[in-house]
């Protein structure tokens, strides 16, 4: 247990990899074992994730204290300008770890259905596996940024070969957005670089916990619109990322382009880690700008919020109305991160988890009935339910957990965000709640459309929802069902962290 | 003191081997004819591999300056000399490869190609005016000769009359320049005139001067609005020879262009280890501007191309923008940015021109069109062209990445942060035509099913550069410290 304990992360974040590479090796025709490879491959970092719940400490904060984090490994990566290899966790970490390590093996269990080119399908999925892992494990700016554009090449060939009707369009503006921020944070890193020290050694770094000890900064570094400019180079990297508003327009072609196993990962995972990275460095490394910059970031938080299910209620395909819920449901992140009160920020982080997991189930849902009908037509159904009674209520239930239907961790997620926002912005978050009506309404109109009224002839053979299928739901569809009963477990994960955090942020007022 | 005549010939082997190479290489040719062996490859394989071998122990040599003060020998030459070997060695690997130079006379090309090889060993050494046009002709003649090798060609005699006129015109303006800081200064010594400049005072000739020496290399690294020779040149040229041009000549121009700047128009600070700027000529706020229109208008143009030679052309015009970027910082790790940067553009270049040439052997077309379903008919080949072509565009796990972040940090230390948006937004843009040969070879059906059989030496070569392109990008430092310790430039 030694060595599994002390270098927990990087197994979880290189397993994967080792898998994908397993996998190239494998000669042709062996499609079952590519397929075993894979699953063995995802599934070994839920074992090591339930071992980072077990022996995870929730008393201590982390976020700019080293010797806070947990699982730490710290390496000199490249010593001529200071990269290092340098991982942990934190309560705002950890819980992205653990849907990291389950989306993406239900991703992949998911994926059984893939029949072009199944090898490197497997490989690009464990290569995008090690990037997510590795992004929300690092704590070196070089080594997130080196994760972050990973990703980048897995998606694109995902989407771009696997892909739908338009997906060259859809694969080559995703990799073009996210490009484009990704310069920008890159210039910022840059600057942070040449800007603060190491305090210990004088010299500079990349270290993140040194960028966020305010005393570490330059005179240059410490002028306020320099560090607004700075700030928004981030903040336009990751709300691109989010998608925010007005930045969010790849999002809806890249799902309805994508296979399903990729909408569930980009989803599930991808579009968090826009909002952790405001989290984990736009946020303490300028504490200032986040509370200057506040207002606006709860405004475009609601816009997301209200454009989002807008839109969403406006589509007739079932798999972007899906899509742009997530622009919706992302908005309350971003709004409970602004409002910077500690329920706000706790809200802001277990609705990340929960949309990770409800979404997950929506876009696998998407898929099993496009893999049945080839189509997503949303009035092109009507009265599925009582062909496919098993499938209907794996729907309701997902849609009654987006919709943040008590009892679903959705529900409690956006009743923290508002319970912590409220105080702050009251008119902003009058207009936010003004959104959960259309969310709840483009829900159960798509409900009403497709499973209810009378059947649709030509689908009155309907397959029922296989049971590969409901292997991928279950888990999902029960830990959303735990989490909004009893969310404690998971709060707990994250609220010493997140508390922390806040005092971070809100100390230079 | 710089060495005699005589005491110079013993720090002077490499040189002398390429000589010799090419001596041999003439004998082969007057035994052999025009007959189709593989003799004259390996004899300049072995020749150059003997020249990079002895270049390498000179790396331990303290600097000096050679034969009266013509040549210098010092870190800054050592290490172009060591880079255009490589290169040169890949090139003749490429040349092997390709059928279009099947069928001609082998002996002839490798003369010229070790000519231009010895060129460049001179032109990155040379600390006098006189020397330095020397190499660099030396440089430019068979260059021409190799453009214009497909004799009967049109595209390629075009390419060569092209080369021609451009060069002369640009040598011409350039040996004007000359003329001017020799009639200013009365020395044709590189360090003499510096000094001279740095105590005079700003005049219009000096100005005039600057400028027309940068014609005459900005001609050499094909920076805009000298570039117009190449994308026709690097069209019609046999492939193995663009890849070569754009690669070694441009590397030694990059290497004449800092020394000459560095030494005549700036003088070192030897408190900080950096460059002051000669009063009179702001050629630094000049070449800024010149770098960010290069990388600009590079890529910009690239994205219409549909012939991937073409398209690599312009590409290879963005990145001696970006690589201008460092030259124009008179910081040592600015000169490193560009050092490290032309390593791994050497690997991620050359060895998409490689892909190009195995795959015009099968398809005889350089169209991107063409290339549709390279994923399936060549994986290998296709995969590493991928490799190749994402480092070109800077992303990470790849080498080319890494040369962007020293690239665009040296920038940012110094403050000059419009340039480094300018890149960064150049990178996007760079993304979306790369990305396009990408989307023919992986995400597109093929027209013509049929396998392109990727024989074991090909795959080999391809391998040893795709392995550095994915090593240098996850782990660079001992090559940073190499271009660190290679920043050393002498002026006597």
């Amino acid at each position: 247990m030694g060595f599994i304990d002390s270098h927990i992360l990087s197994l979880m974040t290189f397993l994967p990899l080792l898998g994908g590479a397993l996998i190239l090796c494998l000669p042709k025709g062996t499609d079952n074992i590519v397929k075993i490879v894979a699953a063995v491959a995802s599934f070994l970092p839920i074992p090591l994730a339930a071992r980072l719940w077990v022996a995870f400490d929730r008393t201590v904060g982390g976020v700019n204290v080293a010797n806070q984090f947990q699982f730490v490994e710290h390496y000199s990566w490249i010593p001529s300008i200071n990269v290092e290899y340098f991982m942990g966790a934190d309560g705002i970490s950890l819980p992205m770890l653990l849907l990291t390590a389950l989306v993406s093996f239900l991703a992949v269990i998911g994926s059984w259905g893939i029949k072009k080119q199944i090898k490197g399908y497997m490989a690009l999925l464990l290569l995008l596996e090690t990037g997510m892992m590795g992004v929300f494990a690092s704590l070196d700016f070089f080594l997130f940024y080196v994760f972050w554009e990973v990703m980048l090449l897995p998606m694109y060939f995902l989407i771009g070969i696997w892909g739908g009707p338009r997906k060259e369009y859809a694969a080559i503006k995703f990799f073009l957005y996210t490009l484009f921020g990704s310069v920008l944070m890159l210039i910022v890193m840059l600057a942070l670089y040449f800007n603060s020290v190491n305090p210990e050694t004088g010299g500079h770094t990349f270290n993140m916990l040194h960028f966020m000890q305010q005393s570490a900064h330059n005179a240059w570094l410490k002028d306020f619109d320099v560090r607004i400019l700075l700030f928004l180079g981030l903040f336009i990297g990751f709300a691109i990322k989010v998608p925010l508003f007005p930045f969010h327009t790849w999002l809806p072609d890249a799902h309805v382009e994508a296979p399903t196993a990729i909408s569930v990962i980009l989803a599930g995972i991808l579009l968090k880690m826009g909002t952790y990275g405001l989290m984990r460095i736009s946020f303490p490394i300028f504490p200032d700008v986040t509370v200057w910059f506040a207002v606006p970031m709860a405004i475009l938080g609601v816009i997301n919020i209200v454009y989002g299910a807008l839109c969403a209620m406006a589509q007739s395909d079932l798999k972007k109305m899906v899509a742009y819920s997530s622009v919706s449901h992302m908005g309350f992140c971003l709004l409970g991160m602004a409002a910077l009160t500690p329920a706000g920020m706790v809200g802001a982080s277990f609705q990340m988890f929960s949309h990770g997991m409800i979404t997950s189930m929506l876009f696998f849902l998407v898929g099993v009935v496009y893999d049945r009908a080839h189509h997503r037509d949303i009035d092109g159904f009507g009265g599925l339910g009582a062909v496919v009674p098993v499938y209907t209520f794996f729907v309701t239930v997902a849609f009654f957990a987006s919709l943040g239907l008590p009892g679903f961790s959705g529900f409690v997620a956006e009743a923290m965000v508002f319970l912590g926002s409220f105080p702050v912005f009251r008119t902003i978050v009058i207009f936010a709640a003004s959104g959960i009506i259309i969310v709840a309404a483009f829900h159960l109109w798509a409900l009403q459309r497709v499973f209810l009224g009378p059947l649709n002839p030509k689908y009155a053979q309907l397959e029922e929802i296989n049971a590969r299928e409901i292997f991928c739901l279950a888990p999902l569809a029960l830990l959303t069902l735990y989490f909004g009963v009893n969310p404690m477990p998971i709060l707990n994960l994250m609220s010493t962290s997140l508390i922390k955090l806040v005092d971070v942020v809100k100390m230079v007022i | 003191m710089p060495l005699g005549n005589l005491a110079s010939l013993s720090h002077f082997l490499p040189e002398l081997a390429v000589t010799a190479t090419i001596l041999l290489l003439v004998v082969a040719h007057v035994v052999g004819g025009n007959r189709q062996s593989a003799v004259p490859a390996i004899l300049s394989l072995a020749g150059v591999g003997a020249a990079l071998l002895l270049t390498a122990l000179q790396a331990s040599v303290p600097a000096k300056s050679l034969f009266e003060g013509m040549v210098a020998l010092d870190g800054f030459a050592v290490f172009f000399k060591a880079l255009t070997a490589l290169a040169t060695i890949v090139v003749v690997f490429l040349s092997m490869e390709s059928e279009e130079l099947a069928g001609r006379s082998q002996a002839e090309y490798y003369i010229f190609l070790l000519s231009v090889l010895l060129g460049m060993f001179l032109l990155s050494a040379s600390t006098d005016i006189v020397m330095l046009y020397l190499s660099l002709e030396l440089v430019s003649i068979p260059s021409y000769l190799l453009a214009g090798y497909l004799k009967g060609g049109g595209r390629s005699t075009e390419a060569a009359t092209k080369y021609v006129v451009f060069g002369a015109t640009a040598s011409g303006v350039m040996i004007y320049g000359f003329s001017l800081l020799y009639g200013m200064t009365g020395s044709t010594h590189l360090g003499e005139i510096g000094r001279a400049l740095a105590q005079g005072e700003a005049t219009t000739p000096m100005f005039l001067a600057a400028v027309m020496v940068a014609v005459g290399f900005g001609y050499k690294i094909a920076a805009v609005p000298f570039h117009m020779w190449s994308p026709d040149v690097y069209e019609g040229a046999p492939t193995p020879i663009t890849a070569f041009l754009s690669v070694g000549p441009k590397a030694a121009g990059f290497a004449v262009l800092v020394r000459f700047f560095y030494t005549v128009f700036a003088t070192p600070d030897a408190a900080s280890g950096a460059w002051v700027l000669s009063p009179g000529v702001d050629w630094t706020a000049l070449f800024a501007v010149l770098s960010a229109v290069t990388m600009s208008v590079g890529n910009l143009i690239a994205v219409k191309q549909d012939n991937v030679k073409r398209l690599l052309a312009y590409s290879s015009i963005a990145h001696a923008g970006y690589m201008l970027m460092g030259f124009v910082l008179l910081s040592p790790a600015g000169i490193k940015a560009i050092l490290f940067y032309l390593v791994v553009y050497l690997f991620m270049n050359l060895g998409a021109f490689y892909v190009v040439i195995l795959v015009a052997n099968r398809t005889r077309s350089e169209e991107i069109a063409d290339y549709s379903g390279l994923g399936s008919r060549a994986p290998f080949a296709a995969v590493s062209l991928a490799i190749f072509l994402f480092a070109l565009t800077g992303i990470p796990p790849f080498s080319g990445f890494i040369g962007k972040v020293y690239l665009f940090a040296e920038v940012i230390n110094k403050g000059v942060y419009w340039l480094a948006v300018v890149a960064a937004l150049n990178s996007v843009v760079s993304l979306y035509y790369y990305a396009r040969i990408i989307k023919v070879m992986f995400l597109e059906d093929p027209k013509d099913k049929s396998e392109i059989a990727v024989p074991a030496f090909p795959r080999a070569v391809l391998c040893l550069l795709a392995i550095p392109t994915l090593v240098l990008g996850v782990y660079w430092e001992p090559v940073i410290r190499m271009a660190e310790n290679s920043v050393k430039m002498i002026a006597f």
